[in-house]
Formats: structure tokens, sequence, C-alpha cells
């Protein structure tokens, strides 16, 4: 997935200050959208343009809060603050406030939930949701209070379904909707199971926000809030460069924050191969991985990542990316790769695996064997991406071996041929797997739950046409190579791709079941990691969670440029989206 | 049998040494010989010291505690090293002794040992047989950062200042006020910043914080020249300071918004001179940048009193003069004040009337233009900084480092009086994208490239190619020392960068 980098010109020469005023005078005018977007849902949006100015007003004022903040009579500043992000699929916001105070307010068990104290995921979730809420709380001061507020005292989280998944692991189904609703001193989050719960947390935890006494306050408020796409993910790559552990830890709890479900881990490639793997320990003991006891991941470093991206809500997806990518393999494990050749003779270097031996493919039905064992999610990534020819083209018994099967000079049909077998390796181990396009563009018979991920970006609406025209399943990650970085906002391209927008039956729609922001690791490692994913990467999540009519980049400006402060606020150094400050800067340096 | 399994290790150590390299020394010194003969460092027995012939001694506060300070960075595991001694090995240093001479104290800093020593995996630390003559190629080596556009904690920027010696940096050049915020607590004018800042507790310098910045700077080499930008780029200070920005007009009524520093009224070279006595009291450099970029006249334009002060003045509609006239203003205040004026490009641009000892500063253009800039200025005489080339906060994809790397500042057509007018460059990292979440790994490694083009000598390091695997160690070093430095491509350091 990777081009070769890119010729780059330190282009830029002009302080771009002047835009600065642009944006501030095109920010103004459109806060009324902002505002109508914010209380309404989207598909009252449009029946609103065609009423009239009174209709307009009757139906706003259901929002009350907002209605002041229309007339300029009162500013409410306190819903002002509120930066939902995600924004919810419907939301009411009133301009009522309840005071929240952290000796007075406790997360807890509704009665008739069908999880209690024994869901130690949701008991994690209480107290990180309540240590996120009144983190910063210094002196809760209990004065100040205005006459109208009252304290809210309870968050009652009351799950439905009758095994809530306390213990499970969440999967390409699972219901994430929630449903919340302040409005009684006593509030109630309503969800299915604890995946919804938790996206249903995240989403209270930023309507709470600190007035201008530092007291804490939240809005009465009314949501139902559903994901557009279940597959939401972030691919980090740790064999360009090693990410330690506590990087990763890190950007977990940043996908939680924007509502990602997916880490697709690019653990290996050519570069290094840091999986310590119990079956095959040679493979980063013996030079695969750039230090075998520094930069490697240990099963217990795998299982904490695992455990903590469950604990959020988060998928594990590992990838083992083969035939080609797979340098780093080779050094602890003799005859895996092709050893390629010049003329008659070997000339010492590798290409991608050797198609043609048994031991092979002996040796994928171990390893894959292990690797199902040890990532739960019912995916496996297997890659299958940019495999170079010319080794195994130079190779006297591939070419024996092409002649035998009747492949010709055609080296597609040898990829599809190790792929084919690969497949039904992974397969027998129970799995399902994911693909990168060029598997499907070979024409390989895929099995029918396999998900193609298309990241070329040269004819993006073509291929998910195909893709979805041959009835798979498909998630996009070509718009959003977050690695590649440029001068600027450029979080807006991001925020502007829509991933349905190429020509499609209904049908071939719903099989884009979601996109990946990725970043891979040529020029990325734990200095720089988190800064430049977020928030870049949360457009990326609004885009994948919101309505499709969420896409006003003005509100989306207002809402991100506060989200990111918060990130920050939360100990995430989520990078500035341009000129202005925080209320609680970065300060672990 | 500790002492044999030791020996063992060590000479698993040997094994592992590769002869000849230069161990990430960065900038490259001007002349260095090495050896592979190598000595041997213990924790335990190395020290700094003065020498009997040094004119300065103990009680050197810059020498003492950069003494301090590069012993911890050499033996970073020190304190470890103490449980260790049972062990200590009978191969000590050789020779015994290393010697270390400059001028100044200043010059003492940049002849940091340190880099030429390395550790080997196990407890040992070397150093390889070294002679080096060095001595900065020029004289201004300088790096801006920007604390207007967002609010730069005061960590970050110490932290800044320190990566800067590490890489021979000897100006700080601060940024410190601009259009968006005023963080600069003035005790003369105190509404600056309670107006002027993001927030008038949270985001501001007091003078404590100045001093420190001033003082951690000095104990590193490091010259602290504040600018204060006018007559644009002030939006910010009119918030503290009425009457100071233009009314704008639309018609006849004024608008109600503002443009840059009236400079029609008294009152505004007043309050100049008073801002400006304070700067003279708290920076103690002997110069300022006075700003003088990128005036809109649009406002100035707009304003009646403005007009017929340009009729008074006979300047006709020409505003560059109502420009020049006021930056000569401000150039005397600061004169006055015995202080020498640095500022952009602009001011020669506009061919203002300003002193034979001004500094201008290139910020504009591609080499093409920079280079046309550099020709003129010096061609009139004035000493030129250069820093166009070097707007590092503009990023883009890849090892945009090399671009930085092979700017030749004194590659235009000019006589060599000319060229020796070129005092040096400055690094610029603006704040629009730029906080103390992502400063860090957007400056180091990438400001070092323009670190080694403004010390080291420029034939010695023409090669891009060849800095890339010092640079590689050099950044590995810098994340050893706790600087955030990104990588410059796919590999790894030793010891990973462990924050966040």
């Amino acid at each position: 997935m990777q081009p070769q980098s890119r010729d780059c010109r330190f282009a830029g020469k002009l302080r771009p200050w002047i835009s600065y005023y642009k944006r501030r005078q095109s920010r103004a005018p459109n806060r009324q959208l902002t505002v109508l977007r914010c209380c309404c849902t989207v598909t009252e949006m449009a029946a609103l343009r065609l009423l009239n100015f009174w209709a307009m007003l009757v139906t706003l004022s259901v929002c009350n809060g907002w209605l002041f903040e229309n007339f300029g009579s009162y500013r409410n500043r306190e819903a002002d603050e509120v930066a939902l992000w995600p924004l919810p699929q419907k939301i009411q916001i009133s301009g009522a406030a309840f005071q929240l105070s952290s000796a007075g307010f406790q997360i807890t068990h509704a009665n008739g939930s069908t999880a209690g104290p024994s869901c130690s995921l949701l008991q994690n979730a209480f107290r990180r949701y309540f240590d996120y809420i009144f983190g910063n709380a210094r002196k809760q001061g209990k004065n100040q209070q205005k006459v109208f507020d009252s304290e809210l005292q309870e968050l009652q989280v009351l799950l439905t379904a009758k095994d809530p998944e306390c213990d499970g692991y969440p999967n390409l189904k699972t219901d994430e909707s929630y449903q919340l609703e302040v409005d009684q001193p006593t509030s109630v989050l309503k969800a299915a199971n604890v995946w919804g719960a938790l996206r249903g947390l995240e989403t209270f935890s930023q309507l709470v926000y600190e007035d201008d006494y530092g007291a804490h306050k939240i809005n009465k408020t009314s949501i139902s809030d559903f994901p557009r796409f279940a597959h939401r993910g972030i691919l980090l790559d740790t064999s360009r460069h090693y990410l330690p552990l506590k990087a990763i830890l890190t950007n977990l709890e940043a996908m939680a924050m924007n509502k990602f479900n997916v880490f697709h881990w690019h653990i290996v490639d050519d570069h290094s191969f840091p999986f310590l793997s119990r079956t095959f320990p040679d493979l980063s003991q013996r030079k695969g991985a750039f230090h075998p006891y520094t930069h490697v991941y240990t099963p217990s470093d795998v299982k904490m990542v695992i455990e903590f991206a469950r604990m959020r809500g988060i998928r594990v997806v590992a990838e083992f990316d083969t035939p080609g990518h797979t340098q780093s393999w080779g050094k602890g494990q003799p005859d895996l790769l092709t050893p390629c050749f010049s003329g008659s003779s070997p000339t010492g270097t590798f290409g991608p695996v050797n198609p043609i031996l048994n031991s092979t493919y002996d040796f994928m039905t171990r390893f894959f064997k292990e690797v199902s064992t040890v990532f739960p999610d019912a995916y496996i990534h297997l890659g299958g991406d940019e495999v170079d020819f010319s080794c195994w083209k130079s190779n006297p018994d591939i070419q024996k071996f092409m002649d035998q099967q009747g492949f010709g000079q055609d080296y597609k049909k040898l990829e599809s041929y190790y792929i084919q077998r690969l497949l039904d390796i992974v397969s027998a181990t129970n799995k399902g797997y994911m693909v990168w396009q060029e598997v499907f563009d070979n024409g390989v018979k895929l099995k029918g739950d396999t998900v193609v991920e298309v990241w070329m970006n040269n004819n993006v609406d073509g291929e998910l046409q195909k893709v979805t025209g041959s009835g798979f399943t498909t998630i996009l990650s070509a718009p959003w190579y977050l690695d590649y970085i440029s001068y600027g906002q450029d979080w807006q391209k991001y925020y502007k791709v829509e991933p349905l927008s190429f020509q499609g039956t209904a049908e071939q729609k719903k099989l884009v079941i979601g996109g990946e922001a990725c970043l891979w690791g040529e020029y990325v490692d734990g200095t720089n990691l988190t800064p430049r994913l977020w928030p870049r990467a949360s457009a990326v999540g609004e885009r994948l969670w919101s309505d499709e009519n969420v896409k006003d980049i003005n509100s989306a400006y207002n809402r991100l440029a506060k989200h990111r402060c918060r990130m920050v606020q939360r100990g995430i150094p989520a990078e500035p989206l341009y000129i202005g400050f925080c209320p609680h800067e970065y300060g672990g340096l | 049998t500790a002492g044999r399994f030791l020996r063992l290790l060590f000479l698993l150590c040997i094994l592992h040494y590769e002869a000849g390299q230069v161990f990430g020394v960065w900038p490259m010194p001007q002349q260095i010989t090495q050896s592979t003969d190598r000595y041997l460092l213990s924790p335990q027995s190395f020290s700094f010291s003065y020498s009997k012939d040094s004119a300065a001694q103990s009680g050197c506060s810059v020498l003492d505690s950069a003494f301090k300070r590069y012993y911890s960075l050499i033996f970073p595991d020190a304190a470890d090293g103490a449980r260790k001694t049972e062990f200590s090995i009978n191969t000590l240093v050789a020779a015994g002794a290393a010697a270390l001479k400059a001028q100044s104290v200043w010059g003492a800093l940049r002849g940091r040992v340190y880099s030429l020593i390395y550790s080997l995996h196990c407890i040992y630390y070397f150093v390889n047989k070294t002679e080096i003559q060095d001595f900065p190629r020029f004289e201004f080596r300088g790096l801006l950062l920007d604390t207007s556009r967002h609010y730069l904690p005061l960590n970050a920027i110490l932290k800044t200042l320190d990566a800067m010696a590490y890489s021979k940096f000897n100006v700080f050049h601060w940024h410190i006020v601009d259009d968006p915020s005023f963080p600069y607590q003035s005790y003369s004018y105190p509404d600056l910043s309670s107006k002027g800042a993001f927030h008038p507790m949270t985001h501001i310098y007091t003078q404590s914080d100045v001093k420190r910045v001033i003082s951690h700077a000095r104990m590193r080499g490091i010259r602290v020249i504040p600018e204060f930008d006018t007559p644009g780029h002030t939006q910010s200070w009119g918030k503290g300071q009425p009457n100071l920005l233009t009314p704008c007009y639309k018609g006849d009524v004024p608008s109600g918004t503002f443009g840059p520093v009236n400079p029609i009224l008294d009152s505004t070279y007043q309050f100049m001179s008073g801002l400006f006595k304070e700067m003279k009291s708290v920076f103690p450099d002997s110069y300022v940048h006075l700003g003088g970029d990128e005036v809109n006249f649009a406002c100035w334009k707009s304003n009646p009193n403005v007009r017929a002060f340009m009729t008074k003045m006979g300047f006709g509609h020409d505003y560059t003069k109502l420009e020049s006239y006021y930056i000569e203003n401000i150039v005397n205040i600061s004169s006055a004040l015995n202080k020498t004026p640095i500022v952009w490009q602009d001011v020669f641009d506009y061919r203002e009337r300003i002193p034979k000892d001004t500094v201008l500063e290139i910020w504009k253009g591609v080499p093409a233009d920079y280079r046309t800039e550099l020709a003129k200025i010096t061609h009139a005489g004035y000493r030129v900084l250069l820093s166009a080339p070097w707007y590092i906060n503009h990023i883009s994809y890849g090892q945009d480092w090399r671009n930085s790397y092979t700017v030749q500042p004194q590659n235009f057509s000019g006589t060599d009086q000319q060229k020796a007018l070129v005092i040096g460059g400055e690094v610029c990292m603006w704040g629009e994208y730029v906080d103390a979440t992502n400063l860090h790994p957007r400056l180091w490694p990438r400001a070092c490239a323009a670190a080694e083009r403004l010390w080291s000598n420029e034939e010695m390091t023409s090669n891009v190619d060849q800095a890339f695997p010092r640079l590689e160690k050099f950044r590995c070093s810098l994340i050893r020392r706790g600087i955030q430095a990104e990588p410059l491509f796919v590999g790894y350091c030793k010891d990973e960068y462990r924050g966040v």
C-alpha cells in the first residue's frame, strides 16, 4: 500500500495569516445554520427549509436554549460549550441545565439492567468517564447555583439485551446504538449491550461542560444515536517504526473518544517483525525485529492491547501481509522467501514468499493457527498488496513451476495460486479475512464474507462499484492516508469525503461497511504519532459515524476545535486545527 | 568470576564496535581528526575540570552548570553506575585527560565532548582519540518561535532551548506577540496582556517567566531577541491600549474595526517609547526585532485623519512613505536606547531611511527571489539574515530537511564584502498550526539541517546523502536526551521515545 516517497518540495512561502481573518468572518454568518443542525435531526432540517419563519420559530422552540441564542438577547454560552464529536444522529438540547458535582454524582447500573456490578467492562468505563468528567475539577463549589438549576445525581445505565456481552468482544454485527435521556435528576442511558453503553458514556461525558464559575453542568438533552457505518478503523504500522506499547494504548484511548471501533494493527512488514510468535520465536528473535527484546510485542503485550481495546469497544484486527512485504520474515524463517537469481546463480537477495514449496504452506498453517488463537477477532487481515514479480521471474524453479501449472508468463496467476491456498488455510481456522484490493482485482476466489479494503486512490469510485457489484463487502481507506501530511487544514479534505458517492444500487451501497484512516510508518514513530493522527483522524471518525448530511464545514470546525481541546485535557496531545487556544493547554512535555 | 564474566561482556562490546565512524557529531566541526584509538570512560572517574591556565575557574556559573548538565547527558545511567562499582575495570582512560580550549565560556559550551562518546549496550562508554578545531561559519544562528498564534507553555520553550544548544543554535528569536494574542505581561502597560492575551492568567508570560527563559538561554550560550512587530500584526495590542490602532472607516463613519498602529498620533510614539524602555530593562541583548512586515494600507487609506496627515506631510498617495515615517520613528526610539534594530525585509523594500547598522531579515520567496534580495540588500551595505528557505512550519510529506540542508546562503551575485554582510540565518516555526502538542517533533530534527548549514563548512557538508546517517544518529541522541525528535525515515533508535 505504500507508494514510493513522493517528491516533495518546500513549497509555501507566505505566512497564511490573511486566511485567519477570512475564516473569522466566514464563520460568523453560519452560526444560525450550525445551531439548527445541532438541535434538530437532519430530516427535520430538510423540512424546515419548506416552512415559513413562524413555523420555524415554533419548531425551534422545542430546543428553547438555542432559541435565545438566535435572538442574541441571551447568549446561551453553556450550550455553546457543548461540542459533540462525532455528532449524534438525533439530538435535542434544551437551555435548562443540571449541575453535577463529583461528590454528588454517580454512574450506576439501572434497576432492570441485564448488567450489574459484576460487569467489569462497565465498572471500568464508569470510572474512566467519571474521571474524564471531573478529572480537572479543582475545588468543587456548590455555590453559584442558579435558581433554575437542579442537581444531576445519577446516570443510570440500562442494558436490555439478554446477554449484555460484558465479557465478549465486539464484532462487525455489534449493535452500538444507544438512547440518552437527561431530563431528570436521575438520567438514563439505554443500550442493548455494553458496546452501545460505551458509545453513550462517551457522548454523555462530552455533554458535560464547566461554566464560568468552574461548576460542571449538563443541559437537558435527549439523544438517540447509532453509527452510519459498522467498521470505523485506524491503521497503525508497527513495522516501519516500532511503536512503544504506551503509544498504542494512548491511541486506543483517542479512538474511543472519537467512536472508532477497529484497530487495524499492521504489525509486521518488510522492515521489522516485532510480533513475538510462540510457535516461531525466531521470526522476531533472529534479527526480524529491530531488537529482539526492546523492539518486540510479547504475547502479554498483545494481550494487553486486545484487552485495553475490548474495554473500549474496539476490535483488534491484526494484519499479516503476504506474499509481498515480508523481507523481515525471511530473517528468522529460512526458505520462506523466494531466492532471487541473476542469470543462473542466486544473488543472495530474496523476494516475496516462495509459493512453490510445501514447506511454505506448512509454515503458514502453523503460523496462522497461532495467530487465530492470539487474536480473538473474527477477521484476520491477510494483506496481499503490492507483490513485485521480478524476483519470482528470475528464479528458475519458479519458472518450472509456472510451466507445470500452465500459468504461462502470467505471474498474477501464481500470486492467486498462493493467496488461494493461504485463504483455505485461514478459513480452516474459522476466521474470516480482510484483504487489500489487489487480491480481488486479480480474480482470487474469495469467501462470501471477505472484506475487501480499497486503498488505491486512482479510481476509487470504479473500484467500489466493481467490488460491491461482485457482492463483496468493502471498506474504504484510499482517501484517508493520513501519513501524507501537507501544510494547512487538511482535515477538511478528509471530512468532505462521501464514501457512498459512487454509482451503484442501494444493495451495492449497503456493502460499503466503513472505512479506515491509515497512518503508515515511514515518517512516524512514538515521537510524532499522536499529534499527527489527532485530530485529523477525528474528521474520518465523524464521516463514518454521523449522518451523511452532517457536512457543514463551519459547524465541524467549531465543534472539532473544542473536541481537540477536550482530547488535550484528557491527556492526548492532539494538535491544533488553527490559531487559538485551549483553556487547558497540553502540559505533558 | 564476576570479573571474568565482565571481561567477556567487554569483548562482546568490542565485537560490536565499528571503527572509524564519526558518531553522531552534528553540526560537523570545521576540522576533525579521529583515530580508532579509543579511551574508556567511567562515570566514577571521569570529570570535567578547569585547566590550570584557564581564565575561568570554578565559580563560573555558566561552565559549572554546563559541566553538570553534560555529565548526566554522557552518563545517563550514572545512578546505576554506583551499584556497579564493585566491577570497576582496570583499563581506565589511558591518557587520562582531555583538553578543551576556548576563548570564552560560549566557545566552551560548543565543545561538547559528549558528541564523540558512545556507549556499547554494556555499561561502558568510550571516546575516540580526537582532535577538533571548531568555530561557526555564521555568527547568527537563530530559531524563531511564535507565541502569539498559539501560547507555548514555558516548559515547551525551555525544552526548545535545550535542543537548540545541542544543535549549536545561538539566537532565540522570540516572536512574542502578534495579531492573535499578546501574552507578554508588561509592567508598564499591564492591560496589553490582561486584555490582549488568550487568557489573562493562564496564557501569559510573567516577568519571572521571561527572566527564566533568558537565564536558561544564557546558560546555553543562546541570546534572546524579542520581536515586537509593528505597525502591522498588532490587532491584539489594540485591546489593552486604546487609540493605539488606526480606526478604519467606511465612508465617513468609523467601521468599528482597527488597522495597523496609528502613525499620526504623538501618543503612539510616547507609548512605544515607554514600551521599548521597558524592553531595554527586561531583555539584555543589544538587538531588538522591530518587525515591520506585511502592513496592510487599506485601513490607513480609509481614515480621513490619516489622509489629512498624508497631505500635510506631502506624502501624496504613497502609503509606503507613511510606513517609512513610522518605522523611522520606531528605529530612532530603539537606537536612542542603544538597541540595534532587526527588521523584516519589507522595510528595505519600502526604501525607508534606516541606520546602517540595521539588520534586515529576508523571509520572502523561492531561491531566485531571495538571492536577488540578498544581492540588493548587501549591495546597499546592510547586514542581512536569511530565513526565507527555512520556514519549517511549512510541512510536507517526506524528507523535507534535505531542502533546508542544501540552501547556500552566500550563493548570490555579489562581492566578497557583500557576502560578508550575510551574518547568518533563522529557522522559523510560525504558530498557525503549532502548539505544545506538536512543536517538538515538528522542529526536531528538521531544524538541525539549517543548524549545520549555519555552523559548518559548506564544502565539507555539501552531500546530503552523507549527512543522512549522521543526522539519523543525532536524532536518536536527541531522543536519548529527552527531545521528542521525529524520525527521518524507516528505522529505529536503541532507546525509543517513551512519552505519548
